[in-house]
């Protein structure tokens, strides 16, 4: 019971370490987390799925993941490693992931992507679905910036990344 | 042939291992030398979205390329920065194409890039390299599978952005049309070499680690077919060398010059 209580625990305190590119988004959410786990030693091992190859924030998620577990009391220590093996999809982003990528007016990627196909989504602000692509490369690997023609407003969304094979 | 699953697996078949390194080396280095050439771009696209979009896109690449390299390291080939950074041009195994300069001149003093170029080759190299991983999903490697696979999930936005580029300047005056014409003319003469599979392509094709070099060319030629509205005649060569068999122009000497002369000034940084 104890270890289901810690394991708990542990996930409350990812779900509170942010992405530094999508502040209020936690790396939990994103669906980059894919394995906890504790030893007899209170030692715990984070295996994190890396979102883009080459994204600058890895090494500072690595840093803020390992920081906070070991903020935790019974915490003795933790080790954060990027499994390679695993592949990050914009499909793994939670529901609460997508409300609050909302909420700081980044639209959530679009459901149905084809590799290779155009794109589009509605407007985080107003909802509407009249919007254009303004640069599919937006400020960080993983976002693209469009346009809502109903508000007028510029916005950001997260590119759809989803694996051929599994298709 | 029966699955790969792991590294120690395939080290312990010393033919195997051998073949399996030079694809993984042709992977790595195409991706490492295309996306240096495209940081040499940084600040001088020809406006700010697109400096945004080529930078972000180069990023990545190098993203690529260090994945490839640390499946290099996992087979005990060395440590992944030290292969990505400090090797010299004749133990690299990338297409001499994609090693070529931008244009006359360098990134400090007067560069004179050709932005036609830098659209035939990375689409070329964008077409090439879907095909090339498309095939690598079926490997005798499993984790050459499994990192050719999550390559191809990003990979379409860099193919998707010089696919569009290069079918607007075809179509667009005549100087970019011609400009473009004389590049894909330039690049059949050049590309030729990255098309082969280097000196273990009998054990590369045997052990199923990817397949032939014919299958690669006639993949791509219907691929680039279907976008390019100028296809020049003849047969594709390699002018500049052999790159998969370490052949290499002093441009290439120039490039990795430069490159580790950042990299030595600060080891620790991170890339
Ligand atoms: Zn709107």
């Amino acid at each position: 019971m104890i270890e289901q209580q810690r394991e708990t625990e542990i996930f409350n305190r990812l779900k509170k370490v942010d992405d530094p590119e999508l502040p209020s988004v936690s790396i939990y959410d994103l669906g980059m987390v894919h394995e906890v786990t504790i030893d007899d030693n209170a030692h715990v091992a984070v295996t994190l799925i890396p979102t883009f190859a080459g994204c600058p924030a890895l090494d500072i998620i690595e840093r803020d993941v390992k920081n906070a577990i070991e903020e935790i009391e019974w915490v003795k220590s933790c080790d954060v490693t990027f499994s390679f093996d695993e592949k990050w999809s914009t499909d793994d982003i939670t529901e609460e992931g997508k409300q609050q990528l909302k909420k700081h007016g980044v639209s959530p990627p679009p459901e149905n992507y084809q590799p290779g196909e155009e794109w589009s989504v509605d407007c985080p602000y107003c909802g509407s679905p009249y919007t254009s692509m303004e640069n599919v490369f937006g400020p960080t690997a993983c976002r693209s910036i469009l346009y809502c023609r109903s508000c007028r407003n510029p916005f950001e969304a997260m590119k759809p990344v989803v694996s051929y094979t599994a298709s | 042939m029966s699955l790969v699953e792991t590294a120690e697996q395939a080290k312990q078949d010393a033919a195997y291992k051998e073949a399996l390194v030079e694809v993984l080396y042709q992977l790595a280095d195409d991706d490492f030398i295309i996306s240096y050439r495209g940081s040499e771009w940084l600040g001088l696209a020809p406006h700010i979205e697109e400096d945004v979009a080529f930078s972000s896109i180069t990023q990545n690449t190098m993203g690529h390329a260090m994945l490839f390299y640390q499946l290099l390291e996992e087979l005990g080939e060395g440590d992944a920065d030290a292969l990505a950074h400090e090797r010299i041009s004749n133990e690299r195994r990338n297409g001499t194409y994609f090693e070529i300069k931008n244009g006359s001149g360098t990134y400090l003093e007067e560069p004179q890039y050709d932005w036609a170029l830098a659209v035939v080759r990375n689409y070329l190299y964008e077409a090439f390299k879907k095909v090339k991983l498309e095939e690598a999903l079926k490997s005798s490697y499993a984790p050459l599978r499994n990192t050719a696979d999550k390559v191809l999930m990003e990979q379409p936005y860099h193919l998707g952005h010089w696919k569009t580029w290069i079918t607007q300047l075809q179509d667009s005056s005549q100087e970019a049309k011609e400009r473009i014409q004389s590049r894909l003319d330039e690049a059949w003469k050049q590309i030729g070499d990255a098309f082969e599979l280097g000196p273990k392509a009998d054990d590369i094709l045997a052990k199923e680690i990817l397949s032939s070099s014919e299958t690669l060319k006639q993949r791509w030629l219907d691929s680039v077919k279907e976008t390019l509205t100028y296809v020049p005649n003849g047969d594709l060569a390699s002018e500049l060398g052999n790159g998969r068999a370490k052949e290499h122009t002093d441009q290439l000497d120039q490039a990795l010059a430069t490159l580790s002369e950042v990299y030595n000034s600060d080891r620790e940084a991170v890339w």
